[in-house]
């Protein structure tokens, strides 16, 4: 039965997760819309869950601890949109915008 | 068999980059929120490629089924004043782009050119890999992981209420729902185009059909 780990090495699933990773930070960074800032953070995570499941399967295939790490990575970004999106729709409520750089009232 | 398997993972591995590429360049943010969706099916199909089954489901189950459906209600709920035609991106955006791809050079240059990573030898013919399988997860989350299990769930607990708190309004100073004039009001009060309300909502009677009043400036 072959597997991916004959097939395609390490380096090239880390490339990949350091791309996915890195367009996310740049999302984040870039738009003014706080749910596509939101939408740059699930890409980072995802890219980091996919660095998890690689060094799982490649290093240590026989511990549980890549895949129940992602797990809860998994979780924690569950509850970071859920409270994140409320804040966002409670910001548009009082400000009736949900671009970031309107949204400097804590600014010096 | 090893050369299907690796073009598999690059049209998987391009797709998903390709979805996130989109994401954070696509001007309609429901159309990002939709290439969205299709990263995750990307990096979920490579989960099914590194046999981490559970996590795949897993992934569909929660970004793609519970996250992205969260993610559209709230882009529904905010769409008075974030469509197109308002400017997407900072002025400045070239410099989030160096930071990132700084990052990147920074990232990959020394994990692929300067470490070998000591993989798993490869199994002979005839033989099954050993992998943890998803029995051995749900064992240890009941053993060894049992007490962060009981705090993840915690977690979500204090997310669920959070999320209900800050974003629940009494119905005392609850603000009424914006009507298409007052929309407009507001976006001449700001300086914004006027392309997708619909021009009906100017005309002084709602019967005229749109195609008969001409058009706003």
């Amino acid at each position: 039965m072959p597997s991916m780990v004959e097939a395609v090495p390490l380096t090239w699933v880390l490339i990949v997760a350091g791309g996915l990773f890195c367009i996310g930070l740049f999302g984040s960074l870039s738009r003014r819309n706080t749910i596509g800032i939101l939408f740059g953070v699930e890409l980072m995570l995802n890219a980091v869950n996919l660095n998890l499941i690689a060094f799982w399967r490649y290093l240590e295939p026989n511990l549980v601890a890549g895949q129940v790490f992602a797990l809860f990575i998994i979780t924690v970004a569950a509850a970071e949109a859920a409270v994140g999106l409320a804040m966002i729709i409670a910001i548009y409520r009082s400000r009736l915008t949900v671009n970031a750089d309107e949204v400097d009232t804590l600014r010096g | 068999m090893n050369i299907l398997i690796m073009v598999i993972f690059f049209l998987l591995s391009a797709f998903t980059l390709l979805a996130g590429l989109m994401v954070v360049t696509v001007k309609n943010i429901i159309h990002a929120a939709l290439w969205l969706i299709g990263s995750f099916f990307g990096v979920a199909a490579l989960y099914l490629l590194m046999e981490a089954e559970f996590i795949a489901i897993v992934q569909v189950l929660i970004y793609v089924g519970a996250i992205s459906i969260l993610i559209l209600f709230a882009i529904m709920l905010t769409r008075h004043v974030t469509g197109e035609g308002v400017r997407q991106l900072y002025q400045r955006w070239w410099i989030a782009l160096i930071v990132a791809a700084a990052l990147f050079g920074l990232l990959i240059v020394p994990t692929v050119f300067n470490y070998s990573w000591n993989t798993v030898p490869p199994v002979a013919p005839g033989q099954t890999a050993s992998i943890s399988s998803s029995v051995q997860i749900g064992t240890a989350f009941m053993r060894e992981y049992l007490l962060p299990f009981e705090i993840a769930s915690v977690l979500l607990l204090v997310a669920l209420i959070g999320a209900i708190v800050i974003a629940y309004e009494e119905r005392s100073t609850r603000r009424k729902v914006l009507t298409l004039a007052e929309e407009v009001a507001l976006r001449q009060q700001r300086g914004e185009p006027l392309r997708d309300v619909p021009t009906a909502a100017t005309a002084s009677s709602p019967e005229t059909p749109a195609a008969n009043v001409p058009s706003q400036p």
